[in-house]
């Protein structure tokens, strides 16, 4: 089992590898730092001065892969790549290009984020399998006929018009909540149900959806059928038994997005102007600050591959007969 | 003269090949079974056809002519435009430019102005639309009357139009009774029929009404949702064109292969999906937009530079959306590689690549069918998404993202502008609604495990 994380941990970094690479290929290559920096200057006709200021300041005024004018070593090393790229392996982030300090910001900005996240994925979760479970239960009716039905409705409808519905029925005309905003602590608690809501009904009809085929799948395994043959009444079956064995899917399809809550919600965030990750995110996107994105990247990357790996030991923590070696 | 831009081409290019391949699959039993299944079911037929409905729309406004539009007195304007056929049929709503916001059916402006009457007063009154209800002269009490005439006039229009169809049907399939046409064809008559009402209503009642309003410089709403219409449906279909030949090639090659090849693709989708999608879209975006920025002399007009811009949409999401089938495929070429047919194949000296494209690629085309019809809806919602946070289509380009985008402000305002977000909804929730219950019984009947 160590041996087996460690392995998978060795794993990740070429992985990290490549993603930097890409990334760096995207920002760096494809347009140089001059080009940047003019984009980020407004003007078509910036002074070459001006340029190079920008590039002296934000560490661009290097070349970009070799640097000829160096000896040994430091040909690679004092490259734009390799000070831009080891950074990020170490979590120095460094300055972004509008000059703060981006893991200060992130610490900051984490919060928030969590805090709509985490209500969301838990009610979010048990509203979709309990629904799924009234759907199994009333298999063949009508009941569910319908039930079906609205699910592909609610999604076929973009989560912007839930966002912008919400905010508009129940913020503006009836008052309940703000609008948006956000405050930290227990004076916060008023500015999340709105967005938590929103997130967990726009989630609804894929959730319902994805939890009722996995107990249909579970429902239809032979042991079920023992278990009716003998008796069991359907509520007994269909919660002693499926939705303890469904448990295994549904537990590691939730593990996998677990590290990837920090991100939080790029669009939830801005509509509702929550401080946090995401919308740090989309505000990095719309002034074009390179040096956020390029890092937000490699955290949700980072993130992701940490969630893989936690589904891996998940299962073997929930289903004994699975074993990594 | 026909003018195509580049996704014009590419649309053309790939209903071309789809009847291509439609055609060639007709003839073969096994793959006529589970389509037949598709046909039969109510949901499946209805779907289809209010799908390909829009199909219909997004083709005439992706065939571009050089079109002299008519001066007012009748003589030619020396100017030629490029025009999609769609945007000749819809003249008079394209034509129909207000002043500013108004609201559908409306006879009069949203905001009051300042008018300075005959006798030398100023009022402060809803000045009258320059086109909306223009025709009324007493419209308080005619509109109504009016409105329900023309609406009636429409459906009029429409049934008549539905009937010579439904004659041609019956004459076409030789049967004698309407009750002899089968099922399928039947449902897909009675959907018709709805939408033939929806354009004879659009006709009779488009040139004298704004039948969804007007946006702030006086658009007609309608005009604008109706043009997104073809945006959506590139995203959604070229995007899946970029994919599929990434995901089948490599996914098929990880599975046969193995050894080196599959690790290394294997690496590659990892890598690519470990960056959240939104994120890496966003990067290529901005990348491309400092690179339009640079090189303005690469295009020659703002249409080429939205074309380009939604062509190069789909392509990042097309190279950031094949891993998900790239896995599936690998998965699945992993089992069939092993089966007794592709060991007797491989017996008989069959090479490789024959192998793979006699044996193995057929056998995973149900799971290319299914994705890209699920994939399909998503990536229209997607859209809507990215162009929210500026990284999707052009802002000059007609799209449902742009449209609630610029509502978002027309919501805050008092008192609010609701129409434009009412129409990208209905525009757009009826495409991906179909898209989705299609998708749903193409899944069934393509998914061999659940026939049994």
């Amino acid at each position: 089992m160590i041996n087996y994380i460690i392995r998978r941990l060795l794993y990740v970094l070429p992985v990290l590898m490549g993603v930097n690479i890409l990334t760096f290929v995207l920002f760096f290559v494809v347009n140089s730092p001059d080009d940047m920096a003019r984009m980020q200057l407004g003007d078509k006709h910036v002074s070459q001065q001006a340029v190079d200021n920008w590039k002296q300041q934000r560490g661009y005024n290097l070349p970009l892969l070799w640097n000829e004018q160096k000896n040994g070593l430091q040909t690679v090393t004092e490259t734009i790549f390799f000070k831009k790229s080891v950074g990020l392996f170490v979590f120095d982030l460094g300055m972004s290009d509008n000059g703060r300090d981006i893991v200060s910001d992130i610490s900051q900005r984490m919060w928030p984020s969590l805090a709509i996240a985490i209500p969301s994925l838990v009610f979010g979760v048990l509203a979709n399998i309990t629904f799924a479970l009234l759907l199994i239960f009333y298999r063949g009716s009508y009941l569910e006929f319908g039930g079906l039905f609205i699910c592909i409705t609610l999604m076929s409808i973009s989560g912007l018009f839930y966002i912008i519905a919400g905010q508009f029925f129940i913020g503006k005309l009836l008052a309940l909540t703000p609008i948006s905003g956000y405050a930290p602590g227990i004076d916060g608690f008023k500015f999340i149900i709105l967005p938590v809501l929103i997130s967990i009904v726009g989630g609804l009809g894929s959730g319902i959806r994805w939890y009722r085929t996995l107990f249909l799948e579970e429902a239809a395994k032979d042991y079920v059928r023992t278990a009716k043959a003998k008796g069991l009444s359907d509520l007994q079956v269909l919660f002693k038994h499926v939705l303890k064995n469904a448990m295994i899917p549904i537990l590691t399809g939730i593990v996998v997005i677990l590290p990837l809550l920090f991100m939080g919600s790029l669009i939830t965030e801005s509509f509702f102007g929550i401080p946090g990750l995401g919308s740090y995110t989309i505000d990095a996107i719309a002034s074009q600050d390179f040096a956020i994105v390029r890092s937000m990247v490699f955290l949700g990357s980072f993130l992701y591959i940490i969630g893989l790996l936690l589904t891996d030991i998940s299962y073997t923590l929930v289903d004994p007969r699975v074993r990594l070696d | 003269m026909l003018t195509l831009l580049w996704t014009d081409s590419l649309v053309f290019a790939l209903v071309l090949g789809v009847v291509m391949i439609i055609c060639r699959a007709s003839k073969k039993e096994h793959l006529r079974r589970p389509w037949s299944r598709v046909f039969d079911s109510k949901a499946g037929v209805i779907s289809l056809t209010v799908l390909l409905s829009f199909i219909l729309l997004g083709l005439l406004d992706s065939t571009r002519v050089q079109y002299h539009d008519l001066a007012d007195n009748g003589e030619r304007r020396s100017n030629a435009v490029t025009l999609s056929v769609l945007d000749i049929l819809l003249t008079p709503i394209r034509t129909q430019v207000e002043k500013t916001y108004s609201e559908p059916f409306a006879h009069v402006a949203y905001a009051k102005e300042i008018k300075v009457a005959e006798s030398g007063d100023t009022q402060w009154l809803y000045p009258r639309l320059l086109y909306g209800g223009a025709h009324l002269s007493k419209p308080e009490s005619e509109k109504v009357k009016d409105v329900a005439l023309k609406a009636l006039k429409g459906v009029g229009y429409a049934l008549i139009s539905w009937l010579v169809l439904g004659l041609c049907v019956l004459f076409m399939t030789r049967n004698d009774s309407f009750l002899k046409i089968s099922k399928g064809l039947r449902n897909s008559l009675f959907t018709l029929l709805g939408v033939f009402s929806l354009v004879g209503l659009v006709a009779t009642l488009g040139p004298y009404y704004h039948i969804l309003g007007t946006d702030k410089v006086g658009e007609d709403v309608l005009y604008q949702a109706i043009k997104s219409i073809r945006t959506g449906l590139v995203i959604g279909s070229l995007t899946t064109m970029v994919m599929l030949p990434i995901a089948i090639i490599l996914g098929l090659m990880a599975g046969f292969f193995r050894g080196w090849i599959d690790d290394l693709i294997q690496y590659l989708y990892t890598t690519l999906s470990s960056i959240p999608s939104v994120l890496l879209i966003a990067a290529a975006i901005l990348m491309a937009q400092v690179t339009m920025a640079n090189n303005p002399e690469l295009f020659t007009t703002i249409e080429d530079r939205a074309d380009m811009r939604l062509l190069l949409l789909c392509a990042i999401l097309g190279l950031t959306s094949w891993t998900g089938l790239c896995r599936l495929l690998r998965a699945e070429t992993l089992k069939i590689r092993e089966m007794d047919y592709v060991l007797a194949a491989r017996a008989l000296g069959v090479g490789r690549l024959q192998i793979l494209k006699r044996h193995v690629l057929p056998n995973v085309m149900h799971l290319v069918m299914i994705t890209v019809v699920l994939d399909f809806s998503g990536l229209v919602l997607a859209e809507a998404v990215l162009s929210y946070i500026n990284i999707g289509v052009d802002p000059s380009t007609y799209s449902w993202g742009n449209m609630i985008n610029t509502s978002r402000l027309e919501m805050a305002r008092e008192p609010i502008v609701w129409w434009s977000l009412t129409a990208a909804f209905i525009f757009m929730f009826s495409l991906v609604l179909a898209a989705n219950l299609f998708a749903d019984v193409v899944r069934d009947a393509f998914d061999p495990r659940a026939n049994n």
